[in-house]
């Protein structure tokens, strides 16, 4: 069966816009009858994406891909890159300026969330070209499947 | 309990009603949105002193049934008019995140028993 496929823009320096992808996603994930668990833990992998592509990468491109089995959230951005992963990786790491942390983001908990809430998680970085983030969120059984037409921005 | 009743025993001020009178199925204290969002349970009513549009979007992707702004908070243009626009409950007190929440708890009691 064919992968339904859906892409959304992120727009950068827009904090007033940014969770719009992931609740497009949402409506899109609930439409076809996936589970709740499910969708909560894919709509809280792409907001976090949305928001460190809208804290450090001035936007980018989220890919969503819904198979038989998974949901397979790919971002991927042409910001500066992550200097240390292992770093941004650790709870309440973060270089989010003091304006971003008074909006109540900056907790350093972005892709420490995308590792909790995702089944893998794949990060590829080159400073100074971008970051690609790749989670999959496995079902635990099968989904109903219905029309993407109407799904994505762009 | 339904969101209304909620409202109405903590004397809660409407800032936007909410498109469905959901039911509240425990409460999240929190101000930092990534925590938030991974932890507040569906249901659970979001006691916050954050008054900004990033509310609204976290509010929706967790399933909160509503957003209780604590500490005589008004929320931002923003932030009422994307809760109007989503269907969102969003309510303001004067009391501060602990009464609320020690109130909240006494009024559905056993029920937020494991939700966080």
């Amino acid at each position: 069966m064919d992968v339904m496929h859906c892409t959304y823009d992120i727009d950068g320096d827009d904090f007033t816009s940014a969770g719009e992808a992931s609740g497009k996603m949402k409506r899109v994930l609930r439409k076809i009858g996936v589970d709740f668990e499910i969708i909560r833990r894919c709509a809280i992998c792409m907001y976090e994406g949305e928001i460190n592509m809208v804290i450090h990468a001035n936007g980018g491109t989220a890919d969503v891909y819904v198979d038989v089995d998974s949901v397979k959230i790919e971002l991927k951005d042409n910001g500066p890159g992550i200097p240390n992963l292992d770093l941004a990786m650790q709870e309440g790491y973060s270089t989010a300026s003091e304006e971003v942390r008074n909006l109540g983001f900056g907790a350093g908990m972005g892709l420490p969330n995308m590792k909790r809430y995702s089944d893998e998680i794949t990060i590829a970085t080159r400073l100074g070209e971008g970051t690609t983030v790749t989670m999959m969120v496995n079902f635990n059984e099968k989904v109903r499947r219905g029309s993407f037409e109407s799904c994505g921005n762009s | 309990m339904k969101v209304s009743e909620v409202a109405k025993s903590l004397d809660l001020r409407c800032c936007v009603p909410g498109e469905e009178d959901g039911s509240v199925t425990g409460g999240y204290i929190g101000d930092l949105l990534s925590w938030v969002i991974g932890r507040a349970g569906k249901g659970a009513a979001w006691i916050t002193i954050m008054s900004t549009s990033t509310v609204a979007a976290v509010a929706l992707l967790a399933d909160v049934s509503m957003i209780i702004l604590a500490e005589g908070v008004e929320p931002d243009k923003e932030l009422a008019d994307k809760a109007q626009t989503h269907g969102l409950a969003l309510y303001s007190s004067t009391m501060g995140a602990y009464e609320l929440s020690w109130r909240l708890h006494e009024l559905i009691g056993e029920s937020c028993a494991g939700v966080r």
